[in-house]
């Protein structure tokens, strides 16, 4: 691959609305989803019940969810515990009801001789993780928009946080469509792309920003956008290889890391692709615009000495 | 026209002996660092509990000092457990959370952490006639009796103490003494001796005055237990009531093949990888495949050197270094190209390249550490964890991406070698311009 841009005759520009519309579209979409569907949260951030079966001897997650099954009860998650994994714990989303509780100590009274544990859980912990996490990233991205504004100016900095959250908003939106069941691994997958992103969207800066050093003359819009789609053009090998090479990590992980990583790697392989994106055609093309609008203020502002 | 130069092959000698001392020294230890590292929950399995701090009585206040002394004494207990690893934290205002990861014995673990161990001696009337302020501290050990029962020696501070509490018992109608743990208001002698897990450790009859410093108690010990309860006496009592409100004591919440499919999966990204690297940079490639690998032994090292636990949110930081890692690269890669392409020489191009790229990277690297920082300050747990690894990843690549590559293919460049062969870079000849 190979995009000089002299040649090349890639106009990243003259598309942006598109790309705004696109994406602005699919998070409104998708907020309306959220807001009504939601995400099909795990037992990590729902309050439920757990019942801790003992078996008399090691038992596989299989056997405890067949058990289960045939009294017409799906977990939602089941793990085992103790030293030769005799103890199976099955986790629901929700209360049983008495009925219910009974029905499960009746049946594995008969099967292990041993009365289950009931109790219930609250999702304290992935809750707090959870806005934890949101708490944190925000502070983050005060400090990001600080640290740009200093080494960028303060239009990057704006940019690459809408970015930023752009792409976790998509994570997020994607979820929300497939119906994907989100853990505590999610919020770790959530943060790996918001790393992603911000890297991404720095590399992508740094070049217009030494484009715009060379140029002579920066009046309006035209000149701008010239040298935004320049650099767009310039970065696009690097842009392209990058976000390649993770998701081969990311898809290998998808592929061959097993049912338990699924979501996770889903996650990170959305996220990742959606981080090249928005660097290319939000954060940048955004950053255009309001460059643009604060040219034409400049222009308009009168000044006492022309006459 | 320049004069054409001999080749340095000196140079190519030292990178071929960089690489060879680079793949006998992960040759030789890789192995043992991998195994060496310790597996979280999610990987491993083991048991987390989540603590509400109550206070022991009305007038205590729970204050973050007081946060902390708990946290020490419960590292203290776990010492005791014998785990390594032990993660205690303190959560918001009144919350403690414990992870050991690894722990067979839950319900002991379980135990030793939230019991006071507040040792007293009681008379059948619940009277205190000792507590654990008469005792010396740290001077509880397991022993055995005559009949060779394990047994608990506690050491008063002072011979007549002991000896004046026995006295007074001994011609009581009921001559009993008990010696209970965690007492509580409201407990009563007569209905706890009858329970099975009874607060009263041992209840001896006392016949005669026993002016000694030590006192053995008899329980129903083996010689675990009793090795358990002289070493939580010893950790010194929890100043605070400690409450369960949520434990999750698990085998690896991810399954137990997850892991093997984790690693197969993380070597076949990798390969792919050092691929593609490959085929798009060529010679660069190999050059990045070298840096890669020793990035991935590095941060191996430093995880282990820094005893971490490595959890699924940090494979999830190590992918990202990776990516980051290979990012630095490609900009490098991608700037001397650039150079090559304008028709600089190669040395001048790998020079240029190198340095227009570092600011780009660095730049990349700060924000995204700036980012990983503020993770690590505000957030809890697994945020945490993850802002750790990335951190240690972002720098390591920064090493091995910039610092690495320039020496390397800096003794190549600088040989002589590739001089006039672009097309060792990945460029044609027909996409170089005119300078």
């Amino acid at each position: 691959m190979n995009f000089d841009h002299e040649t090349t005759k890639l106009d990243f520009v003259k598309h942006r609305n598109k790309f705004f519309i696109f994406s602005g579209g699919l998070l409104l979409l998708g907020i309306i989803l959220l807001a009504t569907i939601g995400l099909n949260l795990g037992i990590d951030f729902r309050s439920g019940t757990t019942i801790d079966v003992l078996t008399e001897e090691s038992a596989t997650a299989e056997e405890i969810r067949s058990e289960f099954e045939s009294i017409g009860l799906v977990p939602d998650d089941i793990t085992l515990a103790g030293d030769q994994n005799e103890i199976g714990r099955a986790a629901f989303i929700g209360a049983l009801n008495q009925e219910e509780t009974l029905e499960i100590q009746r049946h594995f009274e008969e099967v292990y001789g041993n009365t289950p544990t009931v109790s219930t859980v609250t999702p304290i912990v992935g809750e707090e993780l959870a806005r934890n996490a949101i708490i944190s990233v925000l502070i983050a991205s005060i400090g990001i928009i600080i640290y740009v504004t200093i080494r960028f100016e303060f239009l990057y900095g704006i940019s690459a946080i809408v970015a930023l959250f752009h792409d976790a908003l998509f994570i997020l939106v994607v979820f929300s469509i497939l119906q994907v069941e989100v853990n505590i691994p999610f919020i770790a997958a959530v943060l790996t792309i918001v790393g992603y992103s911000i890297n991404d969207t720095i590399v992508t800066f740094d070049r217009i920003r030494e484009n715009i050093k060379y140029e002579k003359r920066i009046k309006g819009f035209d000149d701008v956008a010239r040298v935004v789609n320049k650099s767009l053009v310039q970065t696009l090998a690097r842009s392209i290889n990058t976000v390649l090479t993770v998701v081969f990590a990311a898809g290998a992980l998808f592929i061959f890391g097993g049912e338990a990583l699924r979501a996770f790697s889903l996650a990170l392989v959305i996220g990742l692709v959606a981080g090249t994106y928005s660097s290319l055609f939000i954060a940048a093309q955004l950053w255009l615009v309001l460059k643009s609008k604060q040219l034409e203020k400049r222009k308009n502002r009168p000044v006492p000495n022309e006459a | 026209m320049k004069k054409k130069r001999g080749v340095r092959k000196g140079l190519i000698f030292s990178f071929f002996v960089i690489v060879a001392a680079l793949g006998a020294l992960i040759a030789s230890n890789v192995l043992d660092h991998a195994e060496d590292i310790s597996l979280g929950l999610d990987l491993q399995g083991g048991f987390e509990v989540l603590y509400e701090v109550h206070p022991i009585d009305g007038e205590q206040e729970i204050t973050r000092d007081l946060l902390t002394d708990t946290v020490a004494s419960l590292n203290a207990r776990i010492n005791v457990l014998g785990v390594s690893e032990p993660n205690v934290r303190i959560e918001g205002e009144d919350r403690i959370r414990v992870q050991l990861a690894g722990v067979s014995d839950q319900q002991t673990a379980r135990e030793l952490l939230s019991t006071q161990a507040r040792l007293s001696f009681r008379d059948t009337d619940d009277n205190v006639m000792l507590d654990g302020s008469d005792l010396v501290e740290g001077g509880a050990r397991q022993s055995f009796s005559e009949t060779n029962q394990p047994i608990v020696t506690v050491t008063v501070r002072d011979a007549n103490l002991f000896g004046d509490v026995t006295r007074e018992i001994k011609d009581r109608p009921d001559n009993r003494l008990a010696i209970w743990l965690d007492w509580e208001e409201g407990d009563n002698f007569y209905d706890e001796i009858i329970k099975e897990d009874s607060k009263i450790v041992s209840a001896p009859t006392v016949h005669e005055v026993l002016p000694y410093r030590d006192i053995m108690i008899t329980g129903n010990f083996t010689i675990e237990s009793a090795q358990q309860l002289a070493g939580i006496l010893n950790a010194g009592a929890l100043p605070v009531e400690l409450e369960e409100i949520y434990s999750n004591s698990v085998g690896a919440s991810l399954g137990e093949r997850a892991m093997e499919q984790a690693i197969f999966a993380g070597f076949i990204g990798i390969a792919l990888i050092f691929a593609y690297m490959l085929f798009y940079y060529r010679f660069m490639g190999m050059i990045a495949v070298i840096t890669l690998t020793a990035y991935i032994y590095i941060v191996l090292v430093i995880f282990n050197w820094m005893n971490a636990v490595l959890t699924l949110p940090g494979i999830a930081a190590l992918i990202l270094g990776v990516g980051m890692a290979v990012d630095a690269n490609i900009i490098t890669y991608e700037r001397i190209k650039d150079e090559l392409r304008s028709g600089k020489s190669t040395m001048s191009a790998f020079r240029a390249g190198g340095r227009r790229s570092l600011s780009t990277i660095l730049d990349a690297n700060i924000t995204t550490i700036l980012a990983a920082a503020v993770l690590f300050y505000f957030g809890t747990s697994a945020v945490q964890g993850f802002a750790v690894m990335l951190i240690v990843s972002i720098l390591t690549s920064f090493l091995t991406a910039v610092f690495g590559t320039r020496l390397l293919l800096g003794l190549w460049v600088n040989s002589r070698v590739l001089n006039g062969k672009p097309r060792m870079f990945g460029v044609k000849e027909s996409e170089i311009g005119e300078l």
